[in-house]
């Protein structure tokens, strides 16, 4: 089972590669570089700032436009191609080609976010010319960006196991926007009564809480992060991946592929 | 040469040609608009909708206003324009968008506070500005300086070292937040303490461009603290003789002075026939309030004298 799951997952990580989706990290190495040498000249006193800023930011946007437009086609171009019908002709479960499309889109996201990160340090010593014991929370929001992505590489499978690619795209991006508001719509929910309460505070926690694992500005000002927050998230973003796979294999294993 | 070829230099060619032409004839565009209405508009002036537009990536957008901000208070400041509206939008949703974000706090209030051409000429706003910025980061003693640096521009000592006094309490604050405070509250408004506050600042700040600013200031002071001597000489002068001296040489020998007296580039001070002390190139010291000509409009542009 678990060999089946990493030859699916190895050749996903593989195809995506082929796709070139690895060459997003030229465009985010000029922006980056761009950004630590030029800020300094056009700005005042927020270099570091910019650095952390723009290179995080850059790394989570990059890697959900990649989630969301790998993850939206990794079961439909399967069946579009008619290999799908070769790979469930082996023994290979349904379930088990959902979870190793997941793991290697995750896997190639992780490995584009590596190589980022090296590109955030790097920058990071050219405009500060050291590192700090602060610096190291930067990792931090690294690992929760890697969280985000692997919830939203679930989100694409999920929506791809039963929609069209664009509309799945849509549904994925929309699902993006609205959980990056999902406090917002949290403190809605408290403002209204009855009915309208009970839908939003449901829609509220339905949705998955991408602000919680925005870390970014407090990184960025060096603010301690708790151990508890760390844990809290992991254990979120591993529950709602979970969920959201758990419903793409649901709804995978009863379609009709004739 | 074979027809693919041919396509490859056609192709190489128009693209070279027409990149270039839209360069040129952006170039031309950007002469033919009018600049105040790309300039002077801000299309979204909510703090709270910016913020929501962000996507929770607050901290990058703060960065691009303040950005921004130091681009628009700079290119103003450079076509000599005295009017800022947009500053103080700007800075709210700046700080809107991240309240920990000090340098738009430090710096913002410099740009609001001082009277145009210095600055905007709003310090009431520059006052928010810095109380907004002590509620969400209480602990930095900075923003009680900038705040009673604030208060004394404007004159009201009394609120200057409350500030003062205020930011001796934070934890970790510098020491001579306590002696300012007391210096502010008892000897407001002289050379001394102005002196103090600026030599504070240059201290204290690792940025260059405060510490450029502090020197220009520095050398204001000494400069309108020798026109303010010089002239009470000239009054003493005139009140054992009878009559203006004819020349500083003729002052500084009733006064005893080693030599002519200059100013801090070396520049003798000049004596007119009214027996006004004036420095010999006011548009050197952009922030002296003594020793310009009647009439004199401060410079067209701020020319600080780096010596960092």
């Amino acid at each position: 089972m678990t060999s089946r799951i990493v030859h699916i997952a190895s050749n996903t990580f593989r195809e995506a590669v082929r796709d070139r989706v690895l060459y997003n990290l030229i465009g985010f190495a000029l922006l980056l570089s761009g950004a630590a040498i030029f800020v300094g000249q056009i700005s005042i006193d927020i270099e570091r700032l910019v650095v952390v800023n723009l290179g995080l930011t850059a790394v989570s946007l990059f890697g959900v436009v990649i989630a969301i437009f790998i993850g939206i086609g990794l079961v439909s171009k399967e069946i579009e191609k008619r290999t799908l019908y070769t790979v469930l002709s082996r023994p290979v479960c349904r379930w088990e080609f959902i979870v190793g499309k997941f793991f290697g889109l995750a896997g190639t996201l992780v490995v584009n976010t590596f190589f980022m990160a090296i590109g955030v340090f790097g920058a990071l010593l050219y405009v500060a010319h050291k590192f700090s014991v602060p610096d190291a929370q930067i990792l931090v929001a690294l690992y929760f960006i890697i969280l985000e992505f692997l919830i939203i590489c679930s989100l694409a499978l999920l929506f791809s196991s039963f929609s069209s690619p664009l509309l799945s795209a849509v549904f994925a991006f929309s699902l993006f926007v609205i959980g990056s508001f999902a406090d917002d719509l949290r403190g809605f929910a408290g403002l209204t009564h009855g009915f309208t309460r009970w839908f939003a505070t449901g829609a509220a926690y339905l949705v998955p809480n991408f602000s919680a694992l925005n870390v970014i500005s407090a990184v960025a000002h060096q603010q301690p992060l708790g151990a508890s927050l760390v844990l809290q998230n992991t254990a979120y973003a591993l529950l709602y991946t979970v969920t959201a796979l758990s419903g793409a294999v649901l709804i995978f294993d009863r379609k009709n592929l004739k | 040469m074979t027809g693919r070829k041919r396509t490859t230099i056609i192709a190489s060619a128009c693209l070279v040609v027409s990149m270039t032409s839209c360069v040129l004839l952006l170039r031309h565009l950007d002469r033919v608009r009018p600049k105040a209405a790309i300039e002077d508009v801000l299309y979204i002036d909510s703090p709270k909708l910016v913020k929501r537009a962000s996507l929770g990536f607050d901290g990058l957008m703060a960065c691009m206003y303040w950005t921004r901000t130091v681009q628009y208070f700079g290119q103003r400041h450079y076509d000599n324009e005295h009017t800022y509206n947009e500053l103080a939008p700007l800075l709210e949703i700046t700080t809107t968008l991240d309240p920990h974000l000090l340098p738009a706090y430090q710096f913002g209030a410099s740009f609001l506070a001082p009277a145009p051409p210095s600055g905007a000429g709003e310090p009431d706003r520059a006052v928010q500005l810095m109380e907004y910025g002590i509620e969400h980061n209480p602990n930095d003693w900075h923003l009680y300086y900038n705040l009673g640096f604030v208060y004394y521009g404007l004159k009201d000592y009394k609120k200057a070292s409350e500030a003062f006094e205020r930011g001796s309490h934070v934890p970790d604050a510098h020491p001579f937040m306590k002696v300012m405070a007391a210096q502010t509250a008892e000897h407001a408004g002289d050379y001394t303490t102005a002196r103090m506050l600026w030599s504070a600042t240059f201290e204290t700040s690792k940025e260059k461009n405060i510490q450029e600013n502090a020197l220009e200031h520095l050398r204001a002071i000494q400069v309108d603290e020798d026109v303010t001597n010089l002239q009470a000489a000239v009054t003493r002068f005139g009140e054992r003789t009878g009559r203006l001296p004819s020349s500083m040489a003729e002052l500084a020998a009733a006064e005893h002075l080693p030599g002519i007296p200059g100013d801090p580039d070396g520049n003798a001070y000049k004596l007119t026939p009214e027996g006004r002390v004036l420095v010999e190139n006011p548009d050197d010291f952009p922030f002296i309030t003594k020793g310009t000509p009647p009439g004199y409009k401060g410079p067209a542009q701020l020319k600080f004298h780096s010596k960092l």
